[in-house]
């Protein structure tokens, strides 16, 4: 954890990080001088009834605080600057570096987890340069500083810290250790209960529709009662730990009082010192609480930093190839291939192989899971196969460069991601340099004509975060249409129509095959209607090739197909034929 | 979303570097006075437990007080006159004290836990509970993020200043008084002249906290666009990586990662500032009476090097506390705001049934439509006078365009929502004068994404009717075809379902629904079938236990696949809020209208998509 803060820590934030540290000891030192300056006021100036002194004392202390003070403020201005340019430059380094991930370690990561990190995780860092920049300076500065000057005041009663200092430090790691099981106790039991609160939340149709809610309630009282419980079981040992520290501190002040006292009776020390000791000893137990609480926040920190280490390690594995060869044509070529998600046994591609020449239409169908999506992502090289070639424009894929595959290749995925902004800039997203007239083109042709262009006509309105004010249907239409400006060579539809009425799907096609004409198509699909009339249709089912053709042909040679037409159309469908 | 138990062992919430809280950084209740008041009402049931508390608090005070004096008595009196034998009496009298006062603030702080966390307990039960009575308009209207968030974060706040923050408070109160009498009994001039200094405090904490409000709402501002910007970058990724726009996007973070940081080295950087101030103040304080003390000490006026010492001990004690207060403060606040939003769920309208409304057993099944207007948002009329009639065991299969009104009709036949026009008449009686839990009794529903809950697959299916028995229960999985799988689960029946039932699959959810259905023994059901086809294995089962589950019912069926469709006993054609066509599959493709248009653009020639 430390080198990673230690690595984002560069220029003026190292200077900042190196003088705040210097100022909070500015701090702390003046600090620790007001008690010893105190019993000399008791010693020196009420003893002898020397009122000049005082008054020069205390003078002298007021200096000190307001030095100290300043030491205080900059710390907290340096530090402050220190962490929060260091966090900046991680939440940099960071994305920057989730920018080069592929498809694969996006998916073994998981892009929620991965904005946590971003996110949260770099503000835990944050805090934690932060925290150590201030406090993990002043806590031990002021535990030493306390001890160093007690010894000055009086070596023997210094040994009292013999007893109290491992005393305090055996009591709050008794606690600690045996408090810490009994809070992952009462947070499994949180999670159970907002686990059946968000069920309640989602399912609140369900709930309604079959008359649960007496049911729920039960299960959730059940679970209230268990929390509470467990709380108060968890929290109630915490709890024995301060009043413990209070007494061991106290029982030292009348150890103190006790001893120091007869050895003022005998005249070996003045009563100010005492006093100012005993000012040290609280001062001593209290930091040495604060000290102890920090490294709770240490482990806590780790983690963030070890989830942080773990996306800057990652290796992508799709890279440019060297001296890159160029596609000499528009068709695909699958030969044998095999395909693993990384870290998955199963294979969800397996021998699979079909060729496409360019300008035809080839449909994929197959049910959930049973590849197709998998087969889609491998032509832009979004993955690599694990097994045989996949040959794009005559060329294996992985001798092309990736820019050339990306600039050649549109996919429209099942998943619509818009931005936040306006239509124009994610139409443009892909095609910087599109004219309007192209714009409107891509969008008549995807049909979103009518609610992209805007009242301005000039595809103005605005995009809310994930393309929020869109519907389903609308949403899937847009990506199309910013596919589509993009003039890929080869189009690739995954399932982009289910939100889509079958009236506008049919004019969608028919648009589709006009702009494509003579261009490569992959069109992805459960609904067998969407696949009926390629050139060429593979039926997936669990990742292999189970039947490869067109329509009149596989009616005729394969049973799943019939089997997946009949039920999804009708038996007359297997009569009606095109 | 997740909230988290932090172990807390200085009793202090948060465990951040102190006044971290202070700033704003969460929002303030509108109404805070009136929801405190709510919440101590609560907390006020637990009478008998809040006395207690009470008389331990105070003798945990007198106790302190007492021993703290107890210090500045044994100097005057014992050290200074050389009496060693008093010096040992006072000492042994304060270890008898401090050991006393161990428990007493052990128990006081325990009883305190104990009656905040069975008032949080309670807060939660409320809730749950009407949560459980809302209509299901309001869980349609309000995102689920923002209600979650309710329901766990805001609640948590709540619990967290329940069982710490009012600990802390309480005691700290006490103590605060407590201290005050005593310096008030020991010398009163001293005491104005160290209380002097207390405004100060409050006065710098308050110039600052204006100060750096404005930083503080920058800094929430540009992390909210930071924020947005990185989940929205990240989750749409995978666009940004098909079309090559890795570096652009980096530039665009680049920017607004700048911006952040420059607000919120101002805001982090004077903020932090308090605790210096505080501390200066602290210490300002403790010289201002060292040297009051001394000079009235020499001037002879009563104060001796005793005196001068308790104060400075009292003086501890009573500004720690306040230190302690003033970090409390944002908790209590933010947990105030987020008492406001919980209450604002608990005091949301609940589902009321018509004045005289009655319940309704056992139905032949006779549904009738008759005109039925509505709108989910008035102006935009979703149905503009919808006819259907189902005849007792009849299927009826509703098809349409997307944003037709097909779900729209499920809702308001299940009473989620209350048409605005028209009549809905189960076997003849209007159901506005039905009760809605006993009219759901008699309908059951089949959803395109069944939901299902974290218990076991039994309990699960046991949802649909909760007096079923085992033997029943497997008798409804094997009419469902689920019987089969379900014995191939780890656990069989018992085997508990994880979120939504994630370790199963589409179809095996699906058929689990059905069961679930089936032994709700109701004699209406809408099935909403979903749209693609699962793989051909698991869509016969589904099919087969479909019509197990038809079997003598009236069916509303929002059909996608042409064979549901032709089997039906009648079609409604529904678009733009109206039934447009009715009939059978045969009739209406001779009619030629819209449903026959429908039917053969299934076949179009053309392109393929």
């Amino acid at each position: 954890m430390l080198k990673l803060i230690k690595d984002n820590l560069k220029g003026s934030a190292l200077a900042w990080a190196t003088v705040a540290p210097l100022m909070m000891f500015l701090e702390v030192a003046m600090d620790l001088q007001q008690p010893a300056l105190m019993a000399r006021i008791i010693d020196v100036g009420v003893a002898k009834g020397d009122l000049p002194f005082v008054l020069h004392t205390g003078a002298l202390m007021i200096a000190m605080a307001i030095a100290g003070f300043a030491g205080g403020a900059l710390c907290s201005i340096f530090s402050a600057r220190a962490a929060v340019t260091m966090s900046g430059e991680m939440r940099h380094s960071l994305f920057r570096k989730i920018q080069s991930l592929t498809f694969a370690e996006i998916d073994a990561f998981k892009t929620s987890s991965l904005v946590t990190r971003v996110t949260n995780d770099v503000m835990q860092m944050q805090h934690m340069l932060l925290m150590m920049l201030r406090i993990m300076v002043r806590s031990p500065l002021i535990f030493i500083g306390c001890v160093i000057m007690s010894f000055m005041l009086s070596p023997s009663l210094a040994l009292v810290f013999a007893v109290i200092i491992p005393l305090v430090v055996a009591s709050v790691a008794i606690v600690f250790s045996k408090a810490t099981p009994l809070f992952s106790v009462a947070q499994a039991s949180l999670d159970r209960m907002n686990t059946i609160m968000r069920e309640n939340l989602l399912g609140a149709r369900v709930v309604k529709a079959f008359t649960m809610e007496s049911h729920e309630e039960a299960r959730f009282a059940g679970a209230n009662e268990e929390l509470t419980e467990r709380s108060i079981k968890a929290q109630r040992l915490v709890f024995v730990l301060l009043p413990v520290v209070t007494l061991i501190m106290n029982l030292g002040v009348v150890f103190v009082l006790w001893t120091g006292g007869r050895e003022v009776m005998r005249g070996g020390i003045e009563i100010g010192k005492i006093m100012a000791f005993i000012n040290y000893l609280v001062q001593i137990s209290g930091s040495l609480m604060m000290a102890i609480m920090l490294v709770v926040n240490i482990s806590r920190a780790q983690a963030s930093a070890v989830r942080i280490n773990e996306v800057l390690a990652a290796t992508p594995s799709i890279t440019e190839p060297q001296g890159s060869r160029h596609m000499a044509d528009l068709s695909v070529e699958f030969s044998r291939v095999s395909f693993a998600y990384p870290g998955s046994r199963a294979n969800a591609l397996t021998d699979v192989s079909f060729s496409v020449c360019q300008g035809q239409t080839v449909g994929i169908i197959g049910a959930t899971g049973s590849g197709k999506t998998t087969l889609a992502a491998l032509i832009p090289r979004l993955y690599d196969v694990t097994e045989g070639q996949l040959l794009v424009g005559g060329v294996d894929v992985r001798s092309l460069s990736l820019a050339e595959l990306r600039e050649r290749i549109g996919m429209v995925m099942q998943e619509t991601s818009l931005f936040a902004g306006t239509v124009e800039a994610n139409l443009r997203f892909g095609s910087p340099n599109a004219s309007i007239k192209d714009l409107d083109g891509a969008c008549a042709d995807a049909q979103a004509i009518d609610f992209l262009k805007g009242p301005d006509a000039d595809y103005g309105i605005p995009v809310e975060q994930r393309g929020r004010n869109f519907s389903g249907g609308q949403k899937q239409r847009f990506s199309i249409a910013r596919t589509l400006l993009h003039e890929p060579g080869i189009l690739i539809l995954d399932d982009s129509t289910s939100a889509i009425d079958l009236k506008t799907e049919s004019f969608l096609r028919a648009a589709i095959a006009g702009r494509m004409r003579g261009k490569t198509v992959f069109v992805i699909a459960q609904r067998i209607s969407a696949v009926m009339n390629a050139d060429v249709i593979v039926v997936l089912d669990a990742g292999r090739v189970a039947a490869l053709g067109a329509h009149r042909e596989l009616i005729e040679t394969s049973d799943i197909y019939r089997s997946i037409v009949a039920s999804q159309l009708g038996e007359e469908a297997l009569r009606h034929g095109n | 979303m997740a909230t988290e138990m932090k172990p807390n062992f200085s009793g202090r919430p948060g465990g951040g570097p102190p006044h971290a809280h202070l700033f704003g950084e969460k929002e303030k209740a509108r109404d805070a006075k009136g929801t405190l008041r709510r919440i101590l009402k609560y907390l006020g049931k637990k009478k008998a437990a809040l006395a207690l508390v009470f008389a331990c608090a105070f003798a945990s005070t007198l106790i302190t007080v007492v021993g703290t004096r107890l210090n500045g008595y044994a100097v005057d009196h014992f050290i200074a006159t050389r009496n060693p034998l008093g010096l040992a009496a006072v000492c042994a009298i304060m270890v008898g004290l401090y050991l006393v006062g161990v428990v007493s603030t052990y128990a006081q702080n325990t009883l305190m836990l104990k009656a905040a966390q069975k008032t949080s307990a309670d807060i939660r039960r409320d809730l749950f509970s009407g949560i459980q009575r809302l209509p299901l308009k309001y869980f349609d209207t309000h995102a689920s993020g923002d209600l979650m968030s309710r329901l766990t974060n805001d609640v948590d706040n709540v619990n967290v200043m329940l069982a710490q923050g009012i600990v802390q408070l309480f005691s700290g109160i006490v103590m605060i008084a407590g201290m005050l009498i005593a310096m008030v009994m020991l010398r009163p001039l001293l005491t104005l002249v160290a209380l002097a200094m207390a405004p100060l405090m409050f006065v710098s904490t308050k110039i600052i906290v204006n100060a750096t409000q404005g930083y503080f709402k920058d800094q929430q501002r540009e992390l909210g666009s930071l924020n947005g910007f990185i989940e929205e970058m990240i989750s749409g990724q995978k666009t940004v990586t098909l079309f090559s726009r890795e570096k652009s996007v980096v530039d665009d973070f680049d920017r607004i990662n700048r911006r952040y940081v420059r607000v919120s080295i101002k805001a982090q950087g004077y903020s932090g500032v308090m605790g210096p101030v505080n501390n200066v103040i602290n210490n300002l304080t403790y010289l201002v009476i060292a040297v009051t003390g001394g000079v009235l000490a020499i001037k002879g006026m009563g104060i001796t090097v005793g005196v001068i010492f308790t104060f400075l001990l009292y003086m501890r004690n009573f500004t720690r506390p306040i230190n302690d207060i003033l970090n409390l403060f944002s908790t209590i606040q933010s947990a105030l705001a987020g008492g406001e939003r919980v209450f604002e769920v608990m005091d949301a309208e609940k589902e009321r049934d018509r004045d005289g409304a009655t319940d309704i057993a056992d139905i032949a099944g006779y549904v009738n439509l008759e005109k039925v207007r509505f709108s989910y948002v008035p102006g935009h009329e979703v149905l503009k006078g919808m006819d259907i009639v189902a005849r007792q065991g009849e299927t009826v299969a509703i098809v349409g365009p997307t944003g037709a009104g097909k779900t729209t009709i499920i809702n308001l036949l299940t009473k989620f929502y209350d048409f605005d026009g028209g009549r809905i008449l189960i076997d003849g009686k209007d159901i506005r004068e039905i009760t809605a839990r006993s009219l759901r009794r008699t309908i059951s529903i089949v959803l395109q994404d069944p939901f299902l809950f974290s218990e076991s697959v039994r309990e699960n299916i046991r949802h649909g009717r909760s007096d079923a028995s085992d033997a029943e229960v497997e008798d409804a999985a094997r009419q469902a075809r689920a019987h089969d799988f379900i014995m191939q689960l780890p656990q069989g029946y018992d085997t508990p379902l994880s979120d939504n039932g994630g370790n199963l699959s589409q179809g095996q959810r699906q058929l689990i629904s059905i069961a679930r259905a089936i032994i709700s023994d109701a004699a209406v059901l809408i099935l909403d079938e979903a749209t693609s086809s699962i793989d051909t294995r698991t869509e016969l089962l589904i099919q087969e236990a479909l019509l197990a589950l038809m079997r003598g019912k009236t069916c509303f069926v929002i059909a996608h696949r042409l064979s549901t469709i032709k089997n039906a006993n009648a079609i409604v054609v529904i678009s733009d809020g109206r039934a447009v066509e009715s009939g059978t599959h045969a009739e209406l493709i001779a009619k030629g209208g819209a449903y026959a248009a429908l039917y053969n653009s299934q076949f179009s020639t053309g392109m393929a998509l």
